[in-house]
């Protein structure tokens, strides 16, 4: 009677040790992430004044100077790739949304799936292969080629789960009034589902702001202001690394500098595509 | 009449582009192998034996490369398992809803959402230092940048999405199957770890794949704090390079035609190690769901 009883006891306690310790773990991992915002604030935030951002970089041992170049250079491989990636990818999605069976179809989903694994530097290095190597100079287009390939499979799939939750009623309430199958995608089904597909565009772009990796050697960051497509340009993510990894103290300040601009900017993308979805849900 | 043909242009077009997305995906396949031909010609199968990689002597041995990853990424996903499971429970089983758990989920999309290279520079500039004291105080060579330091990124790295994927599998273990062990008088530890752990096994195991999958290929944050030495690493404290590394810090810098073809080579072998570990993992989570 005394023995069960104790073991009882004891596995109450294993339990509750249990709970605590799932706890404890869940919530280490929250540390790291403070620490990390904590660092980057604590040394961001004193090197960003308004020359900063406007200014160019100054070469060493020069005082000031700022990252007006990388933000330029950000934003336009940020446009040009969406420019290839949204167009294609919203309509690779609205194809599979139509599409729901079929060979094409599904070879797709594969694809998308497939291209969603492939490491970034392994996409820089087919950017590389097509625009750089046959255009013979680094660019910002094979940059954004690069990033293009990267925010594709998010477009496309974001694109086809909102298609796919718009109710056939529309569809046939349209069609049987006589308005034509492709008025009937674009003009009804796309419409109903145009939150969901801005929600993953945002997403998207998130994701190919902060990338560095397949930029290494095809946007390849220039010093100077540059607003040429077929020349090299800046990027943030790319300014960090190389400003990172330089032995200068002052370059790690500027660093870090950036990279409070940086996380502001993807956070920020990734907080509204996050209120989008929430706010304007698409709901039948 | 024009509308109907309107339809059948906008058919075509959709179609061309679903076409398009399986020519990209087959180029990029294409061209990987094309461009890693004067490689494979001039290495052979010294290339993935050979553990000497010297551009200089023309030697391009991978395998130190490919034991980089494997001993980062294995490390990393070691480190992370315990939390990364401690936090599928604490989502999928004890709190469901509420506001911890939405601070827990918020946490998690937060630190999924900062770029690698971020994180590779908090690694350089705060755990390097770290790492450097503990191996002083281990009496080892502090370096402080190598194989340990790089897991511990890559560990952090990857919480949130084998959390986030294992949090999903423990959500959908049947509530009867929970009922049964808790009416049979166990306590909540005890059908967590007989009902729960077991029937969710496959799904955390296809999250542990898919982590893998990122770690293998994540570039920047080992870039910045893996040492970049090309040799055989002897213990978790020393320098290395992983496959992906190796191109961050050479492709731009090759000149010769086989040195490029040959990190080339580097690139397609990455990029077929991440995907039949990913695609296993998918495949699984896909026979899970149906």
């Amino acid at each position: 009677m005394h023995t069960s009883h104790s073991n009882i006891r004891l596995r109450i306690i294993k339990d509750r040790l249990f709970l605590a310790l799932v706890v404890l773990l869940s919530f280490a991992m929250i540390v790291p992430l403070l620490l990390i915002i904590f660092h980057i604030v604590k040394n961001g935030i004193g090197v960003i004044n308004w020359e900063f951002l406007t200014s160019l970089p100054r070469p060493m041992g020069e005082q000031g100077g700022g990252i007006a170049n990388a933000l330029a250079g950000t934003m336009m491989l940020i446009v040009l790739a969406s420019l290839i990636a949204i167009p294609l990818g919203v309509l690779a999605g609205i194809y599979l949304a139509e599409q729901k069976t079929g060979r094409i179809a599904s070879g797709v989903r594969l694809c998308m799936e497939v291209l969603q694994g492939i490491p970034s530097i392994v996409i820089g290095i087919v950017a590389y292969a097509w625009v750089v190597i046959s255009m013979g100079t680094f660019s910002a287009l094979s940059g954004s080629v690069a990033l293009a390939i990267m925010m594709l499979p998010v477009i496309v799939r974001s694109t086809e789960e909102t298609l796919r939750l718009v109710p056939d009623i529309l569809r046939e309430a349209s069609l049987a009034l006589g308005v034509s199958y492709s008025r009937t995608v674009l003009k009804i089904i796309v419409p109903s589902g145009l939150t969901g597909i801005l929600t993953g565009i945002l997403l998207a772009i998130a994701r190919i702001t902060g990338e560095t990796a397949p930029l290494l050697f095809t946007a390849f960051g220039n010093p100077y202001m540059s607003f040429n497509v077929l020349k090299p340009v800046d990027s943030l993510p790319l300014m960090i690394f190389n400003y990172a990894t330089s032995p200068y103290p002052e370059w790690h300040a500027k660093a870090w500098g950036a990279a409070l601009v940086l996380v502001v900017f993807v956070l920020g993308m990734n907080f509204t595509a996050k209120v989008i979805a929430k706010r304007w849900k698409v709901q039948f | 009449m024009i509308k109907v043909s309107f339809d059948s242009i906008f058919k075509t077009v959709l179609k061309a582009v679903g076409v398009l997305m399986l020519l990209l995906l087959a180029g990029i396949f294409v061209t990987l192998v094309i461009d890693s031909l004067p490689a494979i010609k001039a290495t052979g199968v010294a290339f993935f034996t050979g553990t000497t990689w010297d551009p200089v002597f023309k030697e391009y041995g991978s395998l130190v490369f490919l034991v980089g990853t494997l001993l980062t990424s294995f490390l990393a996903l070691a480190i992370s398992l315990p939390f990364s499971l401690a936090i599928a429970i604490f989502l999928g089983e004890y709190f469901r809803a509420g506001l911890v758990s939405s601070f827990l989920k918020s946490a998690i999309e937060l630190m999924a959402g900062i770029p690698s290279v971020i994180f590779g520079m908090w690694g350089l500039f705060v755990l390097v230092p770290l790492v450097r004291q503990v191996e002083i105080q281990l009496g080892v060579a502090p370096y402080g940048i190598g194989i340990l330091t790089a897991s511990l990124i890559l560990a952090v790295m990857i919480i949130p999405y084998s959390a986030s994927i294992s949090s999903d599998v423990v959500n959908l273990v049947p509530a009867d199957l929970k009922e049964a062990a808790l009416s049979l008088g166990a306590t909540r530890y005890e059908m967590i770890k007989k009902v729960v752990l077991p029937s969710a096994r496959s799904g955390i195991f296809a999250g542990v794949l898919l982590s893998l999958g990122r770690a293998i290929g994540e570039t920047m944050a080992v870039t910045m704090v893996i040492g970049n030495a090309n040799i055989l690493p002897t213990s978790i404290f020393s320098p290395a390079n992983t496959m992906a590394s190796i191109i961050a810090n050479e492709f731009a810098e090759a000149t010769d035609a086989v040195y490029v073809s040959c990190l080339i080579e580097v690139g397609l072998l990455l990029m077929m190690v991440t995907l039949v570990i990913s695609m296993i993992g998918r495949y699984i989570m896909y026979r899970m769901k149906t």
